[in-house]
This record gives C-alpha cells, structure tokens and sequence, in this order.
C-alpha cells in the first residue's frame, strides 16, 4: 500500500482539502488500490520515449489589440460571495501588522 | 407529421420544416418537452437547468440557419448565459457565467435554440452519472440501469426524445460511453477541432467538446456548425476543419483494423456480437478487414488516471470561494476559506481526483508518475500511428459492458475507471472516436460500437457510421433514406 495516513494528510494539506479523520483510512485504501495498478506502467518499454508534450512548435500569434469582448468589472463581480468596492472580498489574509 | 410529433424527427429534417415554414419554431422547441420530457424526465432526470421563459425568447430570436429551430441541451459544464453553468458540483451553486461558450454561440448562430443544460457526474468525473450533486440521470432503456457518463443527461435526452442533438464533453469517453448506454451517436472529434472557450476544464490536454445525435446525418450538420479554429482557444487547430457534406459516401475500398486480442477477454459477449454486426455491415459495404493486435487498454487506463488527475488538481484550484459560486459561511481566515469551501463543495470522486493528480505532481513523486505517464502517452500515441499505417480506421468496443445498474460501481473506483477502457486511448492520442449504436440487445439494452480514426478523419468515421446505421445496405446508403430510431419504450 503505497499510500498511508500521513501521506493522505500531507497531499490533502497541499490540495487545500480536509479529510474528515474517519475518511482517511478508506481514502488510503483507495488511492493506494489506483497506485498499484498504474505500477503497471513499469511493464513498458519507454526508455527512448520522451513525454508528451501539447506545447505548440509554432505557437500561433495574435495581433497585439483589445479584442471585442471585455468583463466590466461590475459583470465580473456579479458571481462573487462577497465584493465591495469593486473588489472581491476575502478574510484577513496578514493579521497584526503594525502601521 | 403533425407539429405535435416534431420531436420525432431527426434535426436536418426538424430545421427543413421550421425553415419551409411547416413546423413554428416555438413548436419546433416544445414538441419534445411536451411529448416525450413530460413522460420520461420526471423518471430519468436529464435536465437539471430548464426555463420555459428563456426557451421562449430563444425561439424568438432564432434564425434559419442550417439549426433553424433545433433544441438543444447542453451539458452544464458548457457556459451558457441563460443558464445556471454549475457542473454538476455544489461549488458553483447558481453560478451564472458572463458569457456563452463558444459552441454554444454557434450553435445559436446556426438558429439552434438551447433546450436547457443536461445533468452530469460533477466535473464531468464519472462513468455513470452518478456523481452529481443534483443526484443521478437513469437509462430511459431501463430506469434501474445508468446512462453512463459523465455526460449521461445530453445523451438520455437524446435517447427519450427531448431534442435531436445534444452537446456533451468527453476527456476519456464521457461522450462515447453514455452515446454507446443511450443507444444514440456520439463524436469525440480531433483534439482541437471543436472550441473548448467556456468549457469548464477538467483535463486541458484531452478535453474536447463532443455531439450527441439520434442519425449519423445530424452529427454531421453539427460538427459543420460548429468545428472551426477560434481566436478565444489557444489550442483550436487552424485552417478550415475537414468538410463532412458527404457522410453518405460509404466506406468501399477502405480498411479497418480489427484489434480482437481486447476482447478476448472481460468483453461482454454481447458487445463482442455487436462488433461482428457492424463489421459484416461494413464488408457488405467494400470495406475490408484488417486483423491486428493492439496494446492492452490497462495501460490507457494507467496513464490516463495520472495525467487526468494531475491536470484536474491544477485546473480546480481555481474554485476557492473567492471568484463565484459557494463560499463556507465559517472561514477566519483565507487559508480556512479555502479548505473549507472545497471541502464543502466538491463532492467524494472529485476530492479523490484532486488528491491523486497532487499527489502525482508533488515533489520526490512528479517522475515516477507524472513523467512516466507521460512517457506512456507517446508511447500509446505511437501504437495508434502504428496501425493507421495499416488500416484506415479502426472498430472496437465502446464499452466492455452494456449499461450497468445504478450503485454497481460508486463504492469500487478503480472497477469505474475500468469502464472507459476503450475510449481513454483516443483522448491520449488526440484523435477523434464515433460511437455508433447498432441495436438492442435481447434485454432491451442498447448494444453500439466505437470508430476511432487518424486525425481529421471525422469525414470517413461519418461514413462508416451512416454503413452501419443502414445495415451495410449499400442502395440506403443516401441521404434521402431516412432510419427509424430504437425509441426506449417504457416498462
């Protein structure tokens, strides 16, 4: 099994995700089932292969002018749970600073 | 045919009328919602956003474009402006976007109007439509049985009668193995061809937008509505997209490869049966047979849960409750507003999904997973360059099963990953994939199969599809012979 409790936590931390303490073991279980059975990539030959890449050779330019369309920043802050001023709003990011 | 029974017909025939002024386009949009929607969908629950007033308007404001009048429902992973754009997740609960997705613009632009967004496996993660916080679609074939998925609600509706074309979106099958459940068409097409500008991205290097239709012909009418490079999507390919006008040219002299070592084995022989039907069609059709042995899917399986997954983690970590959608009302600071509203908003299949793709991508583990897959991707690029070399296009399932019943596979991840195991390939490779429904079987259940082709080779795929749509008679081959459905009937 690859993958253990610690390991669950360490990824979740890193994924912005918390596993209740009841879920953590069957959440192992199940990650570390899909581990093994991509272990099965060893079986191929890939030594001369290199990675797919999607990176364009000729990556297509465009003309270095506004386009049409354009998010007022009042449509753009309609789906926010929370905006003011024309900002989005968040909790306190930096606490305690002294001026 | 009266106006009432519109929903019956196929879409070329449905804007024909609208367009000669025999069927109104509001008829031409309520005939499914008032016919076969009124006695399926309170059952099968396709639709998860639908608005009569905003149906309407469309209706009004449409055109007598190629689509005059034609209903579509559109997977709710597509932006629509009318419509709630939610993805099936809790996490963007009544998220209404600014703009129209590209293909949904041109689908207006040909006179379509939007029939409302169809349900999904939240974030378009799943193979049975089960994983949608509006809970699940069911096959209209057999209500206790799923439509596959992910995008199991454009494809039931297509199925029952709803409207004619259906858009969806397919990163490892999620078009071709609901068309295959549903028993109707279903075109992933070349990486590239079709815009994904307001497609909600899953997996960037093997998305692609993909059509649901009830005949052959109609794929056709809305792959050439809306294939085409766009200046909003970076990875559209440019030039024209290959014409697709003559999806009645048949298939005589061309050469299909017959990969028979995938299913000797975990093939459900009715699967199997439909493999030989629709070969014996495209031989009676000139078509020959190219017996070739082809890469297990096992490794299309590997390959595609570490690259989807990684590229899944980094394209959801955009939803943090700050931009749209939910945020968890109890958040001190950012760092808990974060954790909390994914938390909170994503549902079990997704949080796996981001924690494997982290996991495949964090530091000390980015080589052995990450990079190996990828190795592993031109590795299954390669075999499929191999046997276009041999053959022109290739026949094979497009599940190892037909439609299983509702909670045989939630509890069992990797057994549901298993079920794409001969559609991920195409998504790898880039190269575009046909489900083609043949019958059903002695059960009543769809039976279909899968046509996988070179790049741009939409245009000969449509026409294997049409030989095997008319049974490989080669004098129903044109256009003006019209096929008959295999309506579900209720039980």
């Amino acid at each position: 099994m690859p993958i253990d409790r610690a390991e669950v936590e360490r990824i979740a931390e890193l994924a912005r995700l918390e596993i209740p303490p009841e879920a953590i073991e069957r959440t192992a279980a199940q990650l570390s089932e899909v581990l093994d059975f991509v272990a099965s990539l060893s079986r191929l030959e890939l030594d001369r292969l290199g990675p797919t890449q999607f990176a364009p050779v000729e990556a297509p330019l465009r003309e270095d002018e506004l386009d049409s369309r354009r998010l007022a920043p009042e449509t753009a802050l309609a789906a926010a749970p929370e905006a003011e001023g024309g900002f989005f709003l968040v909790p306190p990011i930096v606490e305690n600073v002294s001026p | 045919m009266s106006a009432a029974e519109a929903w019956r017909l196929s879409a070329a025939s449905l804007a024909d009328g609208v367009r000669a002024g025999s069927i109104g386009y509001q008829e031409a949009i309520e005939s499914g919602w008032e016919g076969p929607a009124a006695r399926w969908e309170p059952d099968v629950h396709a639709v998860v956003h639908a608005d009569p007033e905003v149906r309407r308007r469309g209706a009004a404001g449409s055109n007598g474009g190629p689509l005059a009048g034609v209903p579509v429902l559109v997977k709710d992973n597509l932006c629509t402006m009318d419509y709630p754009t939610t993805c099936g997740s809790r996490i963007l609960g009544g998220y209404r976007p600014p703009y129209d997705a590209t293909v949904v613009a041109r689908l207006r632009e040909a006179g379509a109007v939007i029939t409302g967004k169809g349900n999904m496996d939240e974030f378009a993660m799943g193979s049975s439509t089960e994983y949608s916080c509006y809970g699940p679609t069911r096959n209209p074939y057999d209500l206790e049985r799923v439509p596959g998925g992910s995008s199991g609600g454009p494809a039931a509706a297509v199925a029952y009668g709803l409207c004619p074309i259906g858009l969806g979106s397919d990163t490892g099958g999620s078009v071709r193995q609901p068309a295959a459940f549903c028993g109707v068409f279903g075109l992933k097409p070349t990486y590239g061809r079709l815009s994904r500008y307001g497609l909600v991205a899953f997996g960037s290097s093997l998305d692609q937008v993909g059509i649901f239709a009830r005949h052959a012909g109609d794929v056709a009418l809305a792959y050439a509505a809306l294939a085409g490079p766009d200046p909003f999507d970076a990875t559209t390919r440019l030039g024209p997209a290959p014409g697709v006008s003559d999806w009645d040219r048949g298939v005589r002299g061309l050469t299909f490869g017959w990969p028979a070592n995938l299913w000797k084995e975990g093939v459900d022989p009715e699967v199997v049966g439909a493999l030989e039907q629709a070969a014996a069609c495209l031989e009676r059709c000139g078509a020959r047979r190219s017996p070739l042995d082809f890469l297990p899917g096992e490794y299309a399986v590997a390959t595609y849960y570490l690259v989807a997954t990684a590229e899944a983690s980094s394209n959801l970590a955009r939803f943090d409750g700050v931009r749209y959608g939910f945020r968890h009302p109890e958040s001190d600071d950012v760092r808990a507003l974060y954790t909390r509203t994914r938390s909170a908003g994503f549902g079990p299949e997704v949080q796996r999904r981001i924690l494997l793709g982290t996991y495949a991508l964090s530091a000390g583990y980015y080589d052995a997973y990450y990079l190996t897959a990828q190795r592993a991707r031109t590795r299954i690029r390669r075999e499929y360059e191999a046997a276009f070399a041999r053959c022109d296009f290739m026949l094979m399932p497009a599940a190892p099963s037909l439609p299983f019943r509702l909670g045989e596979k939630t509890d069992d991840p990797l057994e549901m990953y298993l079920s794409d195991i001969f559609t991920l390939g195409a998504n790898l490779a880039g190269i575009p994939g046909l489900t083609v429904p043949l019958d059903l079987s002695a059960a009543g259940l769809p039976r279909a199969v899968q046509l996988l082709g070179p790049e741009d080779s939409e245009p000969l795929l449509l026409g294997a599809a049409r030989v095997i749509e008319v049974r490989g008679e080669e004098t129903r081959l044109g256009r003006d012979h019209l096929t008959e459905f295999a309506w579900p009937t209720k039980r």
